[in-house]
């Protein structure tokens, strides 16, 4: 196929289907018990200079976490799929944990503003820069998940946002149209946060499911934290619910209120007073150094860091606001 | 005639863009709070879509996030984002709206960095959802205050296509054929895009304002429709639903 343009960003992974074939060659079929602290499986997983891609959406079904977990073990020079990333890339960058970022969305939170941290880690020249989009990651996601090197799209031609990618445009050898190939993304490593699980990883989520089922299928490896562990006699009574299979998991983590401080649908809303002190508290170094040591580094677990955090009350709360219990729709 | 802010005037004009029956991928705050209102007034069956997977929402407040739970509350599916945006590349989906840091005379925006890419002067958040939706919607819409920080000869990075370079750049440039920028609404103006050169064009003047007042607040030689219309000022409808239904804690017309 004729190349007629190619972004000049560095592509970080190799798109290679046959490689991740040797790879997943490798991977345990067997059902057996994966559930373990998630001390335990970010320490086992989560490997200096890995790839790391985190699920859900900003703080939405996010594995915060898992973040924390990560920042805590100061792991080093990790490469990012910052896909729509907001609260999870504001927790790494506090950590400087990752030194080269596969962009779609970062630094903001949306409409609750930008992250002072990850603005200045971004800006710093520390970090290694490629441009994408959310449905160009989404579609690198896709193309893994098909073990294929790549997937066409028809989005980015034109921009910036393609010159400063790793992406290519042909011409299609059916239609003589232009199309953009999206290299496949096979992260080394991801963490989904679900609703529920199994001992095995068999695992369910509700709501919307952004590229996460397509992000389980494409990772080398898969950390699954949970709400809440299940029998597997509960899967196998409805397996119609089950959207990642077991064999894409290598561990299951029973974490209770895992995506706080952001939303978990039907479970919690997320903490828009904590979010807002995050950002507030960014603006002063020293006054940040003490919240990441009381909020992350002298907490043991994510438990810890939600008793300082207001509790059991505050989770109610939470679950109150989310289930619009009070509110008249 | 009732008191309003720029922002309020944006969303009200905004808001009456969107037919009924249409399908519109928004983002959070202005644009959302846009495809509200219309879902309040004109447009009763307005399909608002998100980006993170939330199709044909009945959104019982306004959503902080792209992707949280309001944006799937009482909706048709909770899909992905593979979902939406497949159905905008399909031809699906009728209009978006978008923002940006900066914007050029072909509607071209910039939401990536001012500067040096390696060593930004300012690094803002990247794409997101933008250049897909301008992409593969059928009209592209965008909803910025007007300034001449933000309306801007050259965009420092085309993070998200416009016209390109106007003409027949962007038919020529691969991108689905057909979709484009269609209005740009600021708190002073409507704008659209002439159809040849593709270079903005005043098309409506809001109250209190002149042309020459756009003029001024653009870095660029904007063109002037032959008749220029006065946009009507927002009613007293608007306002309340906006302030008492839409927005009651100021998120966004507080702004």
């Amino acid at each position: 196929m004729n190349i007629i343009d190619q972004g000049q960003g560095e592509l970080f992974l190799d798109p290679d289907p046959d490689k991740a074939r040797e790879f997943f060659r490798t991977k345990n079929r067997k059902q057996v018990n994966k559930v373990m602290d998630l001390k335990d499986a970010i320490a086992r997983f989560v490997k200096d200079g890995d790839y790391l891609a985190i699920g859900g959406f900003g703080a939405n079904r996010t594995p915060i976490a898992a973040c924390h977990e990560i920042v805590r073990q100061k792991k080093k020079n990790l490469g990012f799929a910052g896909h729509t990333s907001t609260h999870d890339m504001e927790v790494l960058s506090a950590g400087e944990v990752y030194d080269r970022i596969d962009v779609a969305y970062v630094i903001g939170l949306e409409a609750r503003g930008l992250s002072p941290c990850s603005r200045q880690y971004m800006e710093s020249g520390k970090v290694k820069v490629t441009e994408w989009t959310n449905y160009s990651l989404a579609a690198r996601l896709r193309a893994a998940a098909m073990g294929v090197p790549f997937v066409p799209t028809r989005n980015v031609m034109g921009t910036d946002t393609i010159k400063y990618s790793a992406a290519k445009t042909v011409e299609c050898p059916f239609t003589g149209k232009k199309v953009v190939l999206m290299p496949a993304l096979y992260p080394d490593v991801s963490v989904i946060h679900v609703h529920e699980a199994d001992v095995y990883g068999n695992a369910r989520f509700r709501g919307i499911a952004v590229a996460d089922i397509d992000l389980a299928n494409a990772s080398k490896r898969l950390i699954i934290t949970t709400e809440r562990l299940i029998h597997s006699d509960e899967i196998k009574r409805d397996p119609s619910a089950t959207r990642i299979p077991y064999f894409l998991v290598d561990a299951v983590c029973e974490v209770p209120y895992g995506a706080y401080p952001g939303t978990m649908p039907y479970e919690y809303f997320s903490d828009e007073a904590h979010l807002r002190e995050w950002l507030n508290v960014e603006k002063d170094p020293a006054e940040f150094k003490a919240f990441l040591a009381k909020n992350i580094f002298d907490c043991k677990d994510h438990e810890e860091y939600i008793a300082r955090n207001g509790g059991m009350k505050k989770m109610l709360e939470l679950r109150a606001k989310e289930l619009l219990l009070f509110k008249e729709v | 005639m009732a008191e309003y802010n720029a922002m309020e005037i944006m969303i009200c004009v905004a808001a009456r863009e969107l037919e009924n029956g249409a399908t519109v991928g928004v983002g959070t705050g202005a644009p959302c709070a846009a495809a509200m209102l219309a879902q309040k007034t004109t447009a009763p069956d307005l399909v608002i879509m998100f980006e993170a997977g939330g199709i044909y929402p009945t959104l019982p407040e306004m959503p902080i996030s792209v992707g949280d739970s309001r944006t799937f509350y009482k909706a048709a599916m909770a899909g992905s984002m593979g979902d939406i945006m497949e159905a905008c590349s399909r031809g699906f989906v009728d209009y978006t709206f978008l923002g940006g840091a900066q914007i050029d005379m072909y509607g071209n925006l910039n939401s990536t960095v001012i500067g040096n890419h390696a060593k930004p002067k300012v690094r803002f958040p990247g794409s997101g959802g933008a250049n897909d939706f301008a992409s593969f919607c059928w009209r592209m819409m965008v909803m910025t205050p007007q300034n001449n920080r933000r309306f801007v000869e050259k965009v420092d990075f085309l993070t998200t296509p416009g016209w390109l370079q106007g003409g027949d750049s962007r038919a020529k440039s691969g991108l689905p054929l057909g979709s484009g920028p269609y209005k740009i609404i600021t708190d002073m103006a409507i704008m659209d895009f002439e159809p040849q050169s593709k270079r903005m064009r005043v098309i409506s003047i809001h109250p209190g304002y002149s042309f020459k007042d756009v003029q001024e607040n653009c870095g660029f030689e904007l063109l002037k429709a032959p008749q220029l219309a006065d946009t009507p000022a927002p009613s007293d409808e608007e306002l309340r639903l906006l302030r008492e239904e839409i927005d009651p804690y100021r998120y966004v017309i507080g702004r």
